[in-house]
């Protein structure tokens, strides 16, 4: 069977094959153009759906909310209407209660073209998903978008239960052509995909627990781990886990807290006690996988 | 304003607060009751270590001192730009900072922020925009962007979105604007020890700030967006 790429895949695309066969409705849908009045204003191209795609579905028979980011409009960049799709999708979990919202993300973080209301769009999804996740329901992010998943997104996504991403897939705060403008190319070479990628991509992030499953590029692969996803309990946020993030946190700086000597990805690697680290970078999705318990 | 001297202003020469390195914490008092006040100063850029830094403080309140309201002081020039902070997870770090402050929040902390300098991206994020309220001083600044960076990465002139930004708050830097659209609650003006009596007595644990984005004229499709969302068939 030939896979098909999640990476290739438009945002649409993605849902049509993530949940099951015909279950997508989307609310709010190109039909009713709702598109960003800030664009227009700056002469700048608008989408009927300011980017993203929300509605409800089933998954596994099982209903669902959804989100899905569109990479090739502004570079999944939330702004005023974007941003509140999100939050009303995850209000109107709070209200229906679905078994799970997934938010396939694929952002650069808030839309510079609307960067105050962005800003503030960005930071109401987060307490809307932290509402949702207080009220016992999931919130699962998938990751593996070319425009990967950043800004202010990178930081939603890590308030969700559980984050699942392919190898391609990138997570992190500021992108490497930001650092590279404001500290030097010496700081970070942006045009270095291998490093752009063992400071950012899926395979560092599986090794560090940043990413909950770590995935092939294939759409099949995504659906599957979604099932898996929702067979967990929700993971409510207690003082109790907070205290063991915060051990695990500072206990990763505390390993490197040294200029240390080569590549920093692989000397971390190590240090977290990844056997053969020095050869992750050559590895396959499996090979990664088996390095680190589920 | 110097978090000195507003701290002095708010809570008198022996507030208790410390500074160490870009941190500020301590339990000051506050007509009779204990706040716990945890900032940043110097414009401090927010890495891994700082976020740690405050949710550790955060995290301790909530153990320590059950309902004891929080104030975070905010001064920071958004996340720090290294590469080192983004292979540790940088964006980790800061989700559980804010998820610390959100975790205070359901239970029963009162979190106020106030920005009394400046305010930048995601730095805002997870301090005082994951707060129950957020209020700034009038002469603070908040903003993801200046004009000049804007019209670089967006290939716009200019004179274009400096004419915009007059009529239209999503454009420009501004703590007015951020007022506008319901991300700042409110300026403190005069009073500062009132204000921030005011603002521990009314701010409002629900999340509001789309409505009054809409009520101010500053932002307004927001709320109702959400609510079309709600009513969607």
């Amino acid at each position: 069977m030939t896979t098909l790429s999640y990476a290739e895949c438009s945002a649409r695309e993605r849902l049509l094959h993530l949940v099951d066969a015909g279950s997508f409705h989307e609310w709010l849908p190109p039909a009713e153009r709702l598109s960003s009045p800030h664009l227009a204003q700056l002469g700048v191209p608008s989408s009927f759906d300011d980017g993203v795609a929300i509605g409800r579905a089933t998954l596994a028979g099982r209903p669902v909310f959804v989100a899905a980011q569109e990479g090739e409009f502004m570079g999944g960049g939330v702004g005023e209407v974007h941003g509140a799709k999100l939050v009303g999708l995850m209000q109107r979990a709070l209200r229906d209660r679905p078994d799970a919202v997934l938010l396939l993300a694929e952002s650069g973080g808030v839309r510079l073209h609307e960067a105050n209301a962005g800003l503030i769009a960005v930071s109401e999804v987060m307490r809307a998903m932290l509402d949702v996740r207080a009220a016992g329901i999931r919130v699962i992010v998938l990751i593996g978008g070319a425009n990967g998943c950043f800004g202010g997104m990178g930081i939603v996504a890590r308030c969700a239960d559980r984050i699942v991403m392919s190898d391609i897939g990138r997570l992190a705060m500021s992108g490497p052509e930001v650092i590279e403008a404001s500290h030097g190319v010496d700081e970070f070479d942006s045009r270095d995909r291998a490093l752009v990628w063992r400071t950012t991509g899926g395979k560092h992030r599986w090794l560090t627990g940043d990413c909950d499953a770590l995935l092939e590029d294939d759409i099949a692969a995504f659906r599957a781990a979604a099932i898996e996803s929702l067979g967990r309990p929700a993971a409510e946020v207690t003082l109790e886990r907070l205290e063991t993030e915060h051990a695990l946190l500072t206990a990763r700086l505390d390993l490197l807290t040294d200029a240390a000597d080569g590549d920093d990805a692989v000397t971390l690697w190590s240090r977290l006690g990844i056997p053969g680290a020095s050869r992750v970078t050559e590895m396959n999705v499996d090979e990664v996988r088996a390095l680190r318990p589920a | 304003m110097e978090w000195n001297t507003l701290a002095t202003a708010l809570f008198g020469p022996d507030h208790g607060i410390r500074q160490e390195g870009d941190l500020l914490h301590g339990t000051v008092t506050f007509d009779g009751q204990a706040v716990m006040v945890i900032g940043t100063t110097g414009h401090a850029p927010i890495g891994v270590r700082l976020a740690l830094a405050q949710a550790r403080a955060v995290l301790d309140t909530v153990s320590d001192h059950p309902g004891r309201p929080i104030l975070l002081l905010i001064d920071t020039q958004g996340q720090q730009l290294r590469r080192r902070d983004e292979l540790l997870g940088i964006n980790r770090a800061m989700a559980h900072l804010g998820m610390a402050i959100d975790h205070a929040r359901r239970r029963g902390h009162r979190v106020l922020g106030l920005v009394y300098d400046q305010a930048l991206s995601g730095g805002f994020i997870t301090s005082g925009l994951i707060a129950d309220a957020c209020d700034a001083l009038p002469e603070a600044e908040i903003r993801v962007m200046r004009i000049p960076a804007m019209a670089r990465v967006t290939k716009l002139p200019e004179a274009m979105l400096t004419e915009l930004s007059q009529s239209n708050p999503v454009f420009a830097p501004g703590v007015d604007n951020y007022v506008a659209m319901g991300g700042v609650r409110k300026l403190w003006q005069g009073d500062l020890r009132g204000c921030l009596r005011e603002a521990l007595a009314n701010a409002s644990v629900e999340d509001g700030r789309a409505r009054d984005g809409a009520a101010r004229g500053g932002r307004r499709l927001a709320a109702d967006v959400m609510q079309r969302v709600l009513d969607a068939a």
